[in-house]
């Protein structure tokens, strides 16, 4: 078996603040196989988007931060790389798209320009023509219609599912093994958010990328991945294939969440207890769904 | 509809922006009965937010006209009038001045519109909090020390402070997370068999529509497209753009997804 | 108040900031303790001990009338704090409303208000404040008055911007729809939430009045002889220079004590109060 393209072991992260340490994860455990998509379901201040932002490199070099535990990507620990290892990974072997795709991309420069600089990234050598060839075909893929015209544009001259879009094509450019994807769309409108939705598992699936999808809602997860771990507090609560947890639902915090979402087919609203006791009972981990190695 | 307790006829508001004319709503009608949750649908730029802000009297209609209790509403709202119409905001983290207290924001409404005994008001705020399930000594909190929920409950309070019957609720929980909106909407549905209050439900997500509202208006473009009971809504809907709402919403269980997909179905 | 300290002892140029001040602010009130000689604040001559380097019991020398340079310095911190706080206490509440205002109202007050603020901004400085003085007499009054007609502009500007902003945020929404009156929400609503930045641009502020009050001393447009003043003391001593450097370096020290010390120490009240200009 080969290794898997991201496998998290134990990772801890607290903060240092004036009133003493901060612990915000708590061990957390998580593989994602190749080309497999992964969704990690929390509310706010779960830690869903730390873990993001430590897989990616982003929150290592913040005052402050203590991290412990493993991070491997594609059989490499990530914790031993230099410095400029890890930025020569970034938007080459591991890309991430945000929440809100209008203010991720620069204002000041045209859509074509950002393109290059991305591509540049893989192939330093790349020349205008070339860049823009490649470019229009990656705009081509997430049915852009006339994508010369969207690449001389400005974000702001665009709409928020069209960035949306160029931002999937961009981050997919250099072909990474791993896209990292923060509630993608939620900054969008719904009709747009489900289309570019699905738009992006195609995409992904047609290039075998691993995805890390971080979301809060289980309906979009449901929709796009092929496993979940739930997180509540720092800890990962229950992990499954989709289609067993959307059937089976067993960690009492993930059963309270699925009664909480309201029903488009009514029902009624539910009677939801205040925070539980039992959303910190121990881990329960679905048939066929444990970490690599045996470890939970 | 005997005695609506708002009427909008024919309501139209442009905009002018950079020398050009933008009609944000178009006209558009309906009534809304005492003690109804009438739910206004649509994404951005559907000109729900527009329609809220004329109801509220933030600016007035360029054209038709808004009638409270059958009064046409005049450009310079009365006192009377402003206590007469509430709102509750989307989002609690800037609808509370982060420099006040929490008694302080509570107050204000009584204060302003003079109910109460002027010696009683400050336990008033207790009891208003109280009312909407947070202890009575949050009064003398900051909103920064109150999770997202509790912001939103006191931001209710503040609403309920006026004793007005129609409240607006501009997306009161799509900043929430999922278990502190399902106790949120909840609450104002307590609220709203307690108080007897109407409410103007203006929100994008329709499955928390489906569980709270009796009828739905549904915008698209500054235009009303279809208003219906939510039964009818949902399992005829009349306008594609209605079935597209519906079949956006992301969903959990087989049952939504069948209705999703029987909509999808209709569609081709 | 803990994080307070901590951001102060995380620091140490905000803590220098804090002693630098305090040091100032200290020698200003208790000057007629701490200086040897209270009397040569005034017009006192002593041809014994003139032009003297600094040595016991005139550490920082003696002036060309002989009078203690150390005890002048305590005395000029007096007046210059004094001048700064004036300054300030007229120009800020000014400057304010008028930014508040503005602001909020937006549309022809708008324009009105901020084109006059524009022309008070145009205008250099010190231009504005030496052609102030050249039409009135060159005295302290005169001196704060010119200074103030030069600062409230600024003041206007940050709270202007600040206003606009808070403008959109839901709590004014809030208090619009309960029907609360304009002055309630310009002053009890948006202003605590400008006071932050007010504050944080006041001390900083303090530092260049007590700068621009001792250019124009400087230029001879200031206080006037014999109360001393930092600007007058450097320009009287620049002409000295080689020879009595301590006439010029001493109360040369003492204006970058006063001004870096209130520099520092904005800087830790941003920090402190989380404001990012």
């Amino acid at each position: 078996m080969t290794a898997p393209t991201l496998l998290i072991r134990d990772l801890h992260l607290g903060f240092k603040t004036y009133g003493g340490l901060v612990e915000v994860l708590h061990g957390i455990s998580l593989h994602i196989g190749q080309g497999e998509r992964v969704a990690l379901v929390g509310e706010s201040g779960s830690g869903k988007s730390v873990t993001a932002r430590l897989v990616i490199g982003l929150l290592q070099m913040m005052r402050g931060a203590r991290v412990s535990g493993l991070l491997q990507f594609e059989g490499r620990n990530l914790e031993k790389l230099s410095a400029a290892e890890r930025h020569a990974l970034r938007g080459t072997r591991m890309s991430m798209i945000f929440q809100d795709p209008t203010s991720s991309l620069n204002p000041i420069y045209t859509v074509g320009a950002q393109f290059q600089e991305v591509l540049r990234r893989a192939a330093p050598a790349i020349d205008r023509a070339a860049a823009m060839e490649k470019a229009a075909r990656l705009l081509d893929e997430v049915l852009i219609p006339d994508p010369a015209r969207v690449l001389a544009s400005y974000p702001f001259q665009l709409s928020g599912g069209m960035n949306q879009r160029v931002m999937i094509a961009m981050a997919l450019a250099n072909e990474p093994s791993l896209l990292i994807a923060d509630e993608p769309g939620t900054a969008l409108d719904v009709t747009v958010q489900a289309q570019t939705l699905r738009l992006m598992r195609d995409v992904v699936e047609r290039h075998g990328t691993s995805v890390l999808f971080i979301s809060h809602n289980l309906g979009v997860v449901r929709e796009f991945a092929d496993r979940v771990y739930v997180i509540y507090k720092g800890r990962i609560v229950e992990q499954a294939r989709t289609a067993d947890l959307f059937e089976n639902p067993r960690h009492p915090y993930t059963q309270a969440l699925m009664r909480a979402i309201p029903r488009v087919t009514g029902g009624g609203l539910p009677e939801i207890e205040e925070e539980s006791e039992r959303f910190l009972e121990p881990l329960v981990v679905h048939e066929g769904c444990g970490e690599p190695g045996g470890m939970a | 509809m005997t005695n609506p307790i708002l009427s909008l006829n024919s309501v139209t508001k442009t905009f002018r922006t950079g020398g050009r004319e933008v009609r944000a709503v178009d006209g558009v009608s309906f009534d809304v009965a005492e003690g109804e949750c009438l739910a206004i649908v649509g994404e951005s730029g559907s000109g729900k937010t527009t329609i809220a802000n004329m109801i509220l009297g933030i600016y007035p209609p360029t054209s038709g006209t808004i009638a409270y209790r059958g009064e046409v509403l005049p450009r310079r709202r009365a006192l009377s009038h402003r206590r007469a119409i509430q709102l509750v905001q989307q989002n609690p983290l800037s609808s509370l001045n982060p420099k006040r207290t929490v008694g302080a924001s509570l107050r204000l409404p009584l204060d302003v519109h003079g109910i109460g005994d002027r010696s009683r008001r400050w336990e008033r705020t207790g009891e208003l909090l109280e009312e909407v399930g947070l202890p009575a000594d949050f009064r003398s909190r900051a909103p920064a020390a109150l999770s997202g929920g509790q912001r939103q409950r006191v931001a209710i309070a503040r609403a309920l402070a006026c004793e007005s019957d129609l409240v607006v609720l501009d997306e009161p929980t799509s900043a929430l997370d999922v278990l502190v909106q399902a106790r949120i909407l909840r609450l104002l549905k307590e609220l709203r068999e307690r108080r007897g209050l109407t409410y103007l439900f203006i929100t994008h997500d329709l499955a928390v529509v489906r569980n709270i509202a009796d009828r739905v208006a549904v915008f698209e473009k500054g235009r009303m497209v279809e208003i219906d009971d939510v039964e009818a809504i949902f399992t005829r809907p009349q306008h594609p753009y209605t079935r597209g709402l519906i079949s956006a919403v992301p969903v959990v269980t087989r049952e939504e997804q069948e209705l999703k997909d029987s909509l999808t179905k209709e569609e081709a | 108040m803990r994080r307070t300290l901590a951001i102060l002892a995380g620091n140490p140029l905000s803590a220098l900031g804090v002693l630098l001040i305090a040091l100032v602010v200290l020698s200003a009130i208790f000057a007629d303790f701490i200086a040897p000689f209270p009397e040569h604040r005034g017009a006192v001559v002593d041809f014994v001990n003139f032009n003297k380097p600094p040595e016991w019991p005139y550490i920082f020398g003696t002036d060309l009338v002989g009078r203690d340079l150390f005890s002048r310095i305590l005395y000029a911190y007096r007046i210059s704090l004094i001048l700064g706080v004036v300054v300030l206490a007229v120009a800020v509440p000014i400057g304010v409303t008028v930014g508040l205002v503005a602001g909020y109202f937006g549309g022809w007050t708008e324009a009105i208000l901020m084109r006059i603020t524009d022309v008070f901004l145009s205008i250099p400085p010190l231009v504005l404040a030496m052609s102030m003085m050249g039409l009135l007499e060159p005295t302290l009054t005169n001196g704060m008055l010119a200074v103030t007609a030069m600062w409230w502009p600024w003041y206007t500007r940050l709270v202007y911007n600040l206003t606009r902003a808070e403008k959109e945020e839901g709590y004014v929404l809030a208090a619009e729809v309960i029907g609360a009156s304009k002055a309630h929400i310009i002053f009890r609503e948006i202003l605590p939430n400008c006071v932050p930045s007010i504050l944080t641009k006041m001390t900083l502020d303090l530092g260049f009045v007590i700068l621009i009050a001792s250019s124009l001393s400087f230029l001879g447009l200031g206080v006037q002889p014999p109360t001393p003043d930092l600007g007058s003391m450097v320009a009287e001593g620049a002409k000295y220079l080689p020879d009595s450097w301590w006439l010029t370096v001493f109360p040369g020290l003492a204006i970058l004590v006063a001004v870096f010390g209130f520099n520092l120490l904005g800087d830790a009240l941003r920090e402190i109060f989380g404001v990012d200009q």
